[in-house]
């Protein structure tokens, strides 16, 4: 029995990802190199530890520190794992800062590779094929077409394809009227998608983002 | 490999559906993969750069038309049998067994290994190899080699040929056409390039626009 598309140098077939994700599972259990201890930690990690809240706390204290803010676009690596946050695909860090004259955005067109520990696991429209083929060719188009964002054509984009072990952060720029909040409540106006780049958020005011 | 997977400058891909949120697993199948992938490299079974490089290797019509973690899936599959962890016969046999609701999956208890798996979470498991001698400097005009490797490269080939500028030399780090084929870490300098649309896409650019990508010193030539 094979798949819709057959792969003859597969070790099995190609349908049926279910039943086959359950057979290697208990092969493993079996082999003792699987527990179910091993299994539950790491699904727990990434559904409550690890997501865009750390980058949205990094961002907060960035615009609220200037000092922590020059650090973190020295030194991405040092100043993240100042806060608590390195790890699996995220050893090393380096942070982009948008400004009025510079856009980033982020990609890896090779794969799928993201910061995990201050964003979490990557949505699915990141590591499909339309976002990697489209975003260095036409960044742009891309950003108007697919975000809804209109990046001025005097704003310079910049993209980072992630090809190395490397990856990258966005660092938006503190929306307008944010002055005198905590970085508690800065945190919360800050979205995954800003610290990817595909919006923007010092062009929108606080009462917009609420 | 010239490969499907090489995404980078593709026309005709379809529209980007954004979603501002979702959650992080969709179900129990994405969980499960994920976990085995994070298991199994965390206890070394094989490399991250071998994983990526077996994702690679799915015939192309496969890749494209198959989820995420359904390349997870078939890399992990593909790994666990050619280092022997998995027999083909075994997994196949299992297979047909679970098809046929005559195999589940047993609970297994281990109570160090959520700890462990912590640990590894949370250290990572970085490629920088120290400073070495760069070639190159900060500044400096380089342009990417023609290369059309077999292997697995990080080379993606919308730079190739494309002259840009070294604005960070990265120090050394593990080189992953090597590694993904078991040929050690051959650490070489790693550099980001910037690229100008105009240098990658010619009069088709959108106006100030730039890429930047990582490359190895390999992959890199005086112009």
């Amino acid at each position: 029995m094979t798949g819709d598309h057959d792969d003859p140098d597969h070790p099995v077939p190609t349908d049926d990802p279910e039943a086959r994700a359950r057979a290697l599972q208990s092969l493993l259990v079996e082999k003792e190199k699987l527990s179910t201890d091993a299994v539950d930690e790491v699904v727990s990690l990434y559904e409550e530890e690890v997501g865009p809240m750390n980058g949205a706390e990094v961002v907060a204290r960035a615009w609220s520190d200037p000092d922590y803010r020059e650090w973190l676009l020295e030194d991405g690596t040092a100043a993240i794992g100042d806060l608590g946050y390195t790890g699996v695909q995220g050893v090393d860090i380096e942070v982009k800062a948008n400004t009025p004259e510079t856009h980033n955005v982020i990609v890896c067109t090779l794969c799928s590779c993201y910061p995990w520990p201050v964003l979490g696991l990557p949505p699915t429209w990141y590591k499909s094929p339309p976002y990697r083929s489209k975003v260095v060719k036409r960044p742009r188009r891309t950003l108007r077409e697919a975000f809804d964002l209109d990046v001025p054509e005097d704003t310079e984009i910049g993209v980072w394809d992630s090809s190395s072990e490397i990856r990258y952060m966005v660092l938006p720029q503190r929306p307008d009227g944010t002055e005198g909040l905590s970085e508690t409540e800065l945190a919360e106006l800050v979205t995954r998608d800003s610290m990817i780049g595909v919006e923007r958020l010092g062009e929108q005011s606080a009462e917009e983002l609420a | 490999m010239d490969g499907v997977h090489d995404l980078g400058g593709t026309d005709g891909t379809g529209r980007v559906s954004h979603t501002p949120t979702e959650p992080v697993f969709h179900d129990g199948f994405e969980q499960r993969v994920f976990a085995m992938v994070m298991v199994t490299m965390a206890r070394r079974e094989y490399t991250m750069d071998e994983f990526r490089h077996a994702i690679e290797r799915m015939a192309p019509a496969w890749y494209l038309d198959s989820s995420y973690y359904e390349h997870w899936l078939a890399a992990m599959e593909t790994l666990l049998v050619e280092h022997g962890v998995v027999d083909d016969d075994e997994l196949c046999e299992r297979l047909e067994q679970v098809r046929a609701g005559e195999a589940t999956v047993p609970d297994r208890t281990d109570p160090d290994a959520a700890g462990m798996m912590r640990a590894v979470v949370e250290s990572g498991g970085g490629t920088y190899r120290g400073p070495g001698e760069p070639a190159f400097e900060t500044g400096e005009t380089v342009r990417v080699r023609n290369m059309h490797p077999e292997g697995h490269t990080r080379c993606p080939a919308y730079v190739r040929r494309a002259e840009g500028t070294v604005q960070e030399v990265h120090g050394t780090h593990v080189l992953p056409d090597a590694r993904a084929h078991q040929e050690g870490e051959s650490p070489e300098p790693l550099y980001s390039v910037r690229f100008d649309g105009e240098a990658l896409w010619g009069p088709d650019a959108e106006a100030n626009t730039a890429v930047s990508v990582d490359l190895w010193e390999s992959y890199l030539r005086s112009p």
